[in-house]
């Protein structure tokens, strides 16, 4: 889709004082996407978005929509519509009032008003509820509301800053679901904000990952999740088992690593840091939990590692193996469930094998916390 | 009796001392207001009257007091809650370090006594009224001006408590997400924080009103020619004060009951109104709500109903009721009494003088006028009830003057002390 409006952050600095909230910020947004900012709690992601929505003048650098520099052009004049938080629903407009409210304030009459209000109501299944107050809706319902309630001001960009968050589990999952459908349906540009990797996962057309400020890695999901760029996309984003050691060799795209208890291991080179990585660079090497599989024990080689195992779960749709892992940190093997016998192998050492493909290797870096 | 029970009794008894010292003033000032001698008293009763509303709806001085305190209190509301708001939002936004200090500043004028105020205001607007060369009859020099600007700048801090109290709760998203939609600064002020605070403005502007309307200590500085009620109230008890004063006393706490009646029914309708909602279907939601009647398990509304019917009943009876009768009686029965006592008095004194002039040595009838009860009040001498007495009274005072007085106005309250003065 190419028919919406991108928006652009150049060169995007902003600082609280001294503190730096986000720095050095450059994301081209295509039109019509779905884009997710993911990151921990903290990281700036809210404040990015304010910079966008335009409550907060960036310290430095340019935010563009649709190619127009936005700088001195209030909330009120962009073509952008946000989802807070905690929603801001007005509280004491009834359902429909709150959903037009942007055409009370372009000056529509009661019966238009009213008529969209239909509309939108139907768009997000709770046709007929415009006369009830926000506080007699559910939080799903409210939820939706807010959505319609951006709608109508009909923006180019709609803003959503953790809007899922105040929902229970099942909710949420559903939700997700339904604004992918909507996004799809008005065919405008999403920019969502969430700390939770599976909402960005799921939604996203394009993610980025960002860490104390800063932005680490832009990509799909899938390229994140399969290819990530630096140490904390690679912990921050799925689980995944870490080791730490020093690059022995670089040949093509793969990298011999000398792991800090493991011994020496092969590995892909991330494609961001291909070209860059070389020999006596400290690294990281993160395999998935669901790419490691059981091999004869005592196996030696560049694609095996022995540990102890710790303890061992069943969580129904798999095995889990808890082994001795880098750095305090518990070594995780996941065997799908076929229904096959398993045994319990607490105390025993145990070798596991690895696709070298399946295994990436990042320069050493901040890992995400737990 | 148990223990428990004991405590339970003197709960009860506590609760009576306590509602008795709140509002037995009140009840008795009530009742002289209907009682007919000229000097407000409860005991004896005499006749029923109503002359003393009539008496206070003629008297000129106590209407144009009402008047201007309507004036200045209207002023007063519409200033403070201005200044108030203007306050609590500035709260709201100020550096976050400044924000006690500012707090503090603007809180002081509650702790600064009414006097000071009204000195000070005087004192400075004379000032600015001789800095741009104005005359003394200038709008700066005016008594309304100045009595509202007196009584604005600690009422004015009043309403920003109020306010602020509200503001708190106020979600600044909601204004965010309004200038999201389009809306200017002044669109998302008008229709989303002002609605939100419109509760906070009317208790604001309730309690600055009465704030107003009872003051004394600023405004006896400030009123100049427009003398507020209870600046006419405290001139008036200096030459004595009459039961239509009680009348008005009266007739302010019929009010407040009302109000305050009108405003528990309203609040109870409100929650009844939320209740309706609840169980309402999508389609009565959009067209009417079935709400129960306005006075089904609404207690206050009903108390509002049987006040409404009592005070017709009350103002048509006293359209038709004549108490000259009973008063004709009263007198009757009064001058009888006198003209007794006075016989008596004179018996004892030919007794004495018989007496006396059979003893020789004699002192003279002197000492028999001369104790009287003291008086504390801060008022002097003039509600000492031997001075509106003359000789042949105060003799027949000394009879009943027995009882204590712990009025604040002296003894003007004292039944006993001019109630012999009517006749
Ligand atoms: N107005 C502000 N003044 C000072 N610091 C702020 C302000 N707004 C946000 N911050 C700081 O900026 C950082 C990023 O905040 P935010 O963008 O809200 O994070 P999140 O990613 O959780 O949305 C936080 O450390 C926060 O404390
Ligand atoms: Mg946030």
């Amino acid at each position: 889709m190419s028919a919406g409006v991108g928006v652009d952050l150049e060169n995007l600095w902003i600082r609280f004082g001294d503190f730096v909230a986000v720095r050095d910020a450059n994301v081209h947004i295509k039109g019509g996407d779905f884009f997710s900012f993911l990151g921990p709690s903290g990281c700036g992601k809210t404040t990015i978005l304010r910079a966008v929505s335009g409550f907060l003048e960036p310290s430095e650098g340019n935010v563009l929509i649709g190619g127009n520099n936005m700088k001195g052009i209030g909330p009120n004049k962009r073509p952008t519509a946000l989802i807070f938080q905690n929603l801001a629903l007005f509280p004491l407009m009834k359902v429909w009032e709150n959903i037009t409210f942007s055409m009370e304030i372009a000056g529509a009459s009661a019966k238009e008003r009213r008529k969209r209000a239909d509309e939108l109501l139907d768009m997000i299944a709770l046709p007929g509820q415009g006369d009830k107050l926000p506080s007699e809706l559910s939080g799903g319902q409210r939820q939706r509301v807010a959505i319609a309630r951006a709608l109508c001001a009909e923006p180019d960009v709609l803003l959503l800053d953790e809007p899922l968050s105040a929902l229970d589990l099942k909710l949420r999952q559903h939700m997700r679901t339904e604004l992918r459908e909507i996004q799809k349906r008005v065919g405008i540009t999403f920019i969502y904000i969430t700390h939770d990797q599976g909402e960005a996962l799921t939604m996203s057309d394009d993610i980025a990952v960002m860490r104390a400020g800063v932005i680490d890695q832009i990509a799909d999901g899938k390229t994140i999740y399969n290819d990530p760029a630096t140490a904390f996309a690679a912990s921050f984003v799925g689980e995944n088992n870490v080791f730490r050691g020093k690059v022995l060799e670089v040949k093509g795209d793969q990298a011999l690593i000398r792991t800090n208890r493991s011994g020496d291991l092969l590995s892909r080179i991330s494609t961001a840091n291909q070209g860059t990585m070389k020999a006596g660079d400290e690294a990281m090497m993160f395999i998935r939990p669901e790419a490691l599989s059981l091999a004869p024990t005592g196996t030696q080689g560049d694609h095996f590692v022995t540990a102890k195992v710790n303890h061992e779960e069943f969580e129904g749709n798999s095995f889990n193996i808890f082994m001795e892992g880098d750095g305090g940190k518990e070594l995780k093997v996941a065997i799908p469930n076929h229904g096959q016998s398993f045994d319990d192998h607490s105390g025993q050492d145990m070798t596991l094998e690895y696709d070298v493909n399946n295994a990436v290797a990042v320069p050493a870096g901040e890992l995400a916390a737990e | 009796m148990t223990s428990d029970k004991i405590i339970r009794v003197s709960i009860w008894v506590y609760l009576g001392i306590f509602f008795a010292y709140l509002l037995g003033p009140l009840v008795i000032m009530s009742i002289t207001a209907f009682n007919s001698p000229s000097f407000p008293r409860a005991t004896p009763w005499e006749c029923l009257t109503f002359e003393w509303f009539g008496a206070l709806f003629q008297d000129e001085r106590i209407l144009n007091g009402i008047k201007n305190s309507i004036l200045v209190g209207m002023g007063t509301v519409v200033l403070s809650v201005a200044m108030g708001l203007a306050g609590a939002l500035m709260l709201t936004q100020i550096w976050p370090k400044l924000r006690a200090t500012y707090y503090t500043i603007i809180i002081a004028p509650i702790l600064i006594p009414g006097v000071v105020i009204g000195i000070s205001t005087l004192v400075f607007w004379d000032r600015i009224n001789r800095m741009l060369g104005l005359g003394a009859d200038s709008f700066l020099s005016n008594g309304l001006f100045l009595t509202i600007i007196g009584q604005s700048t600690f009422i004015a801090s009043y309403c920003m408590l109020v306010l602020v109290a509200r503001l708190q709760r106020y979600d600044m998203a909601l204004t965010e997400a309004a200038l999201d939609l389009g809306a200017t600064h002044a669109q998302a002020f008008r229709k989303v924080l002002m609605p939100f605070m419109m509760p906070a403005i009317l208790s604001a502007a309730v309690l600055a009103f009465l704030a107003s309307f009872e003051n004394y200590n600023t405004t006896t500085f400030t009123f100049g020619e427009y003398p507020t009620l209870t600046i006419e109230l405290a001139q008036k008890v200096r030459y004595g004060i009459t039961p239509a004063i009680s009348a008005l006393a009266f007739m302010i706490v019929a009010l407040t009951v009302f109000f305050a009646l009108v405003n528990e029914a309203n609040i109870k309708r409100k929650a009844m109104i939320a209740d309706a909602r609840k169980d309402a279907t999508v389609g009565e939601l959009a067209g009417k709500i079935e709400v129960p009647g306005l006075i089904s398990r609404n207690p206050a509304a009903i108390a509002l109903i049987v006040l409404l019917i009592g005070t017709v009943t009350v103002i048509g009876s006293a359209m038709t009721y004549s108490p000259d009768q009973c008063i004709a009686n009263v007198q009757e029965q009064k001058r009888l009494e006198t003209e007794k006592r006075i016989q008596e008095l004179r018996d004892r004194r030919a007794k004495e003088s018989a007496e006396k002039a059979a003893a020789e040595g004699a002192e003279g009838g002197a000492t028999q006028t001369a104790p009287k009860p003291s008086n504390n009040s801060g008022f002097g001498g003039v509600f000492a009830p031997n001075t509106l007495q003359n000789e042949e009274d105060g003799a027949a005072d000394e009879g009943v003057a027995g009882s204590s007085n712990n009025s604040g106005f002296g003894n003007v309250f004292d039944p006993n002390s001019i109630g012999n003065d009517s006749n």
